[in-house]
């Protein structure tokens, strides 16, 4: 994870009032507000129909905005579209690409649509081809790929003109923990190397563990942005579970609130910002209930993502 | 990067890729035109042609050849780019081109494109099963030349504008049924208007179609039925028309953006 640049480049992404209201009605965006600056690595997270995916469509021009503006590395995504679009790689969050094309075929289209001849793309098609772990099946029609190996094309497709900003809408959905972590790790020796990088996902561990700043959006509104840090200050509690080295029937009463008996084998713990797990441990130690592991009950992002969407259980 | 190079080698990738897939499936794109042509050569032209007499001085085989590739150019160019595009409508892989920044005005002319070269390439296919059965030898050859591609690039962006509106497979199959193939065969490939009462005679002048294989015609055998220039300016008019919507269409997101 890399900190991001600071240098007089434009931001990399800058959104304002962003408004879409689809024929039938709905309104998907209510005036968004997003800055993305270059080098950064930064989550849109969101449940089901937030607007994500359409915040995403209207930045790669497949959704028509209702209003606001947009600008990506100070170019007007209006006014100057191609240039706007030649600077950014999607990867989209379903399959889009012809299954009956081979692999190779794909990735050297796509960068021909960018302006790049098939020549002078072959050595940065083989690069990717072998970054991303294709080389056996670059030759193979697309559709013989597996789902992960499905994913990686798209990803190696959206890099292949380099583009400054890479859009991810969920890359690793349906993927296998080990193709997962692969990804993970591409991801982040890409922004390493200097490629700012948006990416939605439903795995909140994995904004937590590759995303620098991100931002939370809930009924086509933002409703917190910023780093992952000052987002994390934002809760008001983490919650705890502790594992007992024995079992109990009844917690007694340890003179403490937010603590309940899960099951005889498990204690729950809300801990607000200004205390610490030591008092916890110190009352049920006067009890003799002695404490084997403790865990978060979930993950730090999905708790506070829980909480400002409202739906903290 | 220069801007214009860029759009040049976009435009040259999607024309390219328009050919791979006429290619690929050759079997489905060069073979059944061919093998459709050469039964009406043998039905139409050879068995009941022979009973017909002559027609502004040529035998029946020679009167319909010119209106049969044109048939073959019309269907070809329409269903190329109709099948295509909707194929990447369908599996969303025209946002591989949306994304980019290829102007819309160039995968237009990408896909007409690749309309026009099937249309063409099995207009020269049904030339070659032609000279089988009759003799031909152009009396104008630059007119059979630009009627040809005229023809191809109007009836790949008609294919276009259904391509866009087609929201299931059965929508690429509506137009060329009912209003396609009707056209055609109401458009003097097999008869010259000339021979129809008055009343359909001018009815027929309203078939678009009927100038195009009316100057198709003049250029191959140099029978004039009507003057060139009303043919030219009609296909003209058409090539415009329908450019201007297509791209207008696309510009407003018809059929492929929310």
């Amino acid at each position: 994870m890399t900190e991001p640049i600071l240098t007089n480049t434009p931001t990399a992404l800058e959104i304002t009032g962003l408004q879409k209201t689809y024929r039938n009605g709905s309104t998907a965006l209510r005036g968004i507000d997003l800055r993305v600056q270059p080098g950064e690595f930064f989550a849109l997270l969101g449940p089901n129909g937030a607007g994500k995916t359409t915040t995403i469509g209207i930045l790669t021009s497949l959704v028509n905005k209702t209003a606001g503006t947009i600008r990506i590395f100070g170019i007007d995504h209006e006014k100057k579209t191609a240039d706007a679009r030649a600077l950014m790689g999607v990867v989209p969050q379903e399959v889009n690409f012809n299954l009956f094309e081979k692999v190779r075929d794909i990735i050297l289209n796509q960068a021909g649509y960018y302006g790049i001849a098939r020549t002078e793309a072959q050595p940065r098609c083989q690069m990717l081809v072998e970054a991303l772990h294709l080389t056996p099946y670059q030759d193979q029609m697309a559709r013989t790929l597996s789902g992960g190996f499905k994913r990686r094309l798209m990803i190696a497709r959206a890099l292949i003109h380099n583009p400054r900003l890479l859009i991810l809408d969920e890359p690793t959905a349906g993927v296998d923990v080990e193709m997962r972590h692969e990804t993970w790790q591409f991801l982040r020796e890409l922004n390493a190397a200097g490629t700012t990088i948006i990416l939605t996902t439903h795995y909140l561990e994995e904004a937590e563990l590759l995303c620098n700043r991100l931002a939370i959006i809930h009924h086509g509104a933002i409703v917190a942005q910023g780093s992952k840090r000052s987002l994390l200050e934002m809760m008001s509690h983490q919650t705890y579970l502790l594992d007992l080295a024995a079992p109990i029937t009844v917690l007694p009463d340890l003179g403490l609130p937010r603590v309940r008996l899960v099951d005889p084998e498990q204690v729950e713990v809300a801990i607000a910002q200004n205390e610490d797990l030591n008092q916890v441990f110190r009352a049920l130690d006067t009890h003799k209930i002695r404490v084997q592991s403790l865990r978060n009950k979930s993950n730090r992002l999905e708790e506070l993502f829980l909480a400002l969407t409202g739906r903290t259980p | 990067m220069n801007r214009m190079r860029r759009n040049w080698v976009g435009l040259t990738t999607l024309v390219n890729k328009e050919i791979v897939r006429i290619v690929r499936i050759w079997t489905q794109t060069l073979i059944p035109p061919v093998i459709t042509m050469s039964l009406y050569f043998v039905i139409f032209g050879s068995v009941i042609g022979s009973r017909v007499g002559k027609i502004s001085g040529f035998s029946y085989m020679a009167y319909i050849a010119p209106g049969l590739i044109m048939m073959s150019i019309i269907t070809n160019s329409y269903s190329n780019v109709v099948s295509s595009f909707f194929g990447a409508k369908f599996a969303r892989h025209v946002e591989e081109i949306l994304v980019s920044p290829l102007p819309l005005s160039l995968l237009l002319l990408g896909y007409m494109a690749g309309g026009m070269v099937r249309g063409l390439l099995n207009g020269a296919l049904v030339t070659l099963v032609a000279l089988f059965f009759t003799h031909l030898e152009p009396a104008e050859p630059w007119v059979v030349i630009s009627v040809a591609i005229l023809t191809s690039a109007i009836f790949s962006l008609a294919g276009f504008t259904n391509a866009i509106f087609a929201k299931k497979f059965d929508d690429i199959s509506i137009v060329p049924t009912f209003v396609l193939t009707p056209l055609t065969y109401l458009g003097g490939v097999f008869y010259s208007i000339a021979l129809l009462p008055p009343f359909w005679r001018d009815l027929s002048r309203v078939n678009p179609i009927v100038y195009m294989v009316s100057a198709f015609r003049t250029g191959i055998l140099g029978i004039r039925t009507m003057p060139l220039t009303t043919a030219y300016s009609f296909m003209i008019l058409f090539l415009l028309l329908l450019f201007g919507t297509n791209w207008w269409l696309l510009k407003r997101g018809t059929g492929i953006r929310n």
